[in-house]
């Protein structure tokens, strides 16, 4: 029996992709979201603070999708799995 | 020249021109992003930019050119692993020593920058205190909108937080203590008054660099005068048409002197009976005079908010301008006295500083 250990697919755009080195896909290691996210913030400390809040949530009008399905913070990461990372749609108010 | 900058709901927008000879816009940042404040450094040229992204949250912005590269300011944020997330930026002012900076915020919230705000440190002793659970925001949230400084004296500061009122310190912010005595807003029942935990919503406040135990304070229900550097307050709005409004600036020559504008009530947060009109004192809010000539004089419902009115020079030579949520941008060259339209056909218009 062999352990599957391909990192998940994180895809970043806009400002967000800016900030990780102008790159939209990186490959890193996490068993949740935001275990995701904390590693996108050791490897490009410029984001901290852009996608997840001081309290570790992710900011309100971010979505996270894992494998295409809507995700919060706690949501597992299977190995290669792809997670996205966009804006939400607002509108309305602005 | 007078360089004016205003923060509006969708961008950064700056002009040049001189009063009454009209103002060309020179620039425009942040694009389609909700700018709460921007102000030039005048000590060192850099401008600084609050901006509160819907997305990914507050950041404070600096740059040299206002249509140059904009860079991200660091340590702007609260503690790691708390309960508690920052809001918004809602202004930000210089500080009495070298590369010294103030930024207050939500949720109650300030920062200091002693490298011309290129990093921040959020100011512990305010952030510590033992009262703030109990802190009330207003309806803008619980903003720290206002920061007083003392001329030529780094130690002795006052900041005013909505809902949680006056907060004096004379150890450049190590430690404070409140200054609400003769605050005593009509939206509180009698019992509470004698309370100094209940909500004080503060809506700016400015001190006279001319003689600065002089405060002047635009109250949520009130226009104070303090004569002993915030410790207590007298109600000075007799002679206003309301005591209701956001803004408030003085003439920096003139201890007795202020200016703000009267907003119909709180129910009713637009101009009076649809005119336009400043409120000038020069007796230290013993009387007042409306100061509307050039102002739109009928069927103008207008709002100004707290950041929205703001000085440039002195005495004679004092500017003023304000901008007001219908997009427009107005402004004096001769103190008051007569007004044009400086801007027009913008977004909501947040906050104005000139210099």
């Amino acid at each position: 029996m062999t352990t599957d250990t391909r990192p998940a697919l994180l895809c970043l755009h806009g400002p967000l992709r800016q900030l990780a080195g102008g790159r939209t896909q990186h490959e890193l290691e996490g068993a949740t979201v935001i275990e995701l996210l904390r590693s996108l913030e050791r490897a490009y400390p410029e984001i901290t603070g852009w996608i997840l809040d001081e309290r570790g949530r992710i900011r309100r009008h971010i979505n996270v999708f894992v494998a295409g399905e809507l995700s919060s913070e706690a949501t597992p990461v299977a190995p290669g799995e792809r997670v996205e990372v966009l804006p939400a749609i607002t509108g309305g108010s602005r | 020249m007078t360089e004016l900058l205003v923060g509006t709901k969708k961008g950064l927008f700056v002009y040049e021109g001189e009063p009454g000879d009209g103002f060309e816009m020179t620039a425009r940042a942040f694009a389609g992003e909700p700018v709460d404040f921007a102000m030039r450094d005048p000590r060192s040229g850099r401008l600084l930019a609050t901006v509160t992204s819907p997305f990914y949250g507050p950041k404070i912005w600096h740059a040299e050119d206002a249509a140059g590269e904009w860079e991200q300011a660091d340590g702007v944020a609260l503690p790691e692993g708390g309960d508690q997330a920052l809001e918004k930026i809602w202004v930000i002012a210089t500080g009495e020593r070298d590369g010294l900076l103030y930024a207050g915020g939500d949720p109650g919230v300030l920062f200091e920058s002693h490298d011309g705000g290129l990093t921040w440190e959020l100011n512990a002793g305010l952030w510590e205190q033992p009262s703030r659970p109990d802190w009330q925001p207003g309806g803008g949230g619980l903003c720290l909108h206002s920061i007083c400084t003392w001329p030529r004296d780094p130690d002795k500061l006052a900041v005013a937080v909505s809902a949680a009122g006056m907060w004096l310190s004379e150890d450049g912010g190590r430690s404070w203590r409140r200054g609400n005595t003769g605050l005593n807003p009509a939206y509180l029942p009698e019992e509470a008054l004698r309370d100094e935990n209940a909500g004080r919503c503060v809506h700016h406040v400015e001190r006279s660099p001319a003689q600065p135990e002089r405060m002047f304070m635009q109250f949520h229900g009130g226009v104070f005068r303090s004569d002993d550097a915030g410790e207590t307050w007298t109600d000075i709005a007799e002679g206003l048409p309301s005591n209701f409004g956001f803004p408030l600036t003085v003439d920096p020559a003139d201890p007795d002197s202020a200016y703000v504008i009267p907003l119909v009530a709180d129910v009713d947060r637009v101009t009076p009976e649809g005119r336009v009109r400043v409120y000038e004192t020069r007796d230290g809010g013993s009387s007042w005079s409306p100061r509307g000539e050039g102002l739109p004089a009928e069927h103008a419902y207008v709002t100004v908010l707290r950041q929205a009115f703001t000085r440039t020079g002195q005495g004679p030579e004092l500017e003023l301008y304000f901008g007001s949520t219908t997009g427009e941008v107005f402004g004096s060259g001769d103190a008051g006295a007569t007004w044009s339209t400086t801007a027009y056909r913008l977004p909501p218009v947040f906050s104005v500083t000139a210099g």
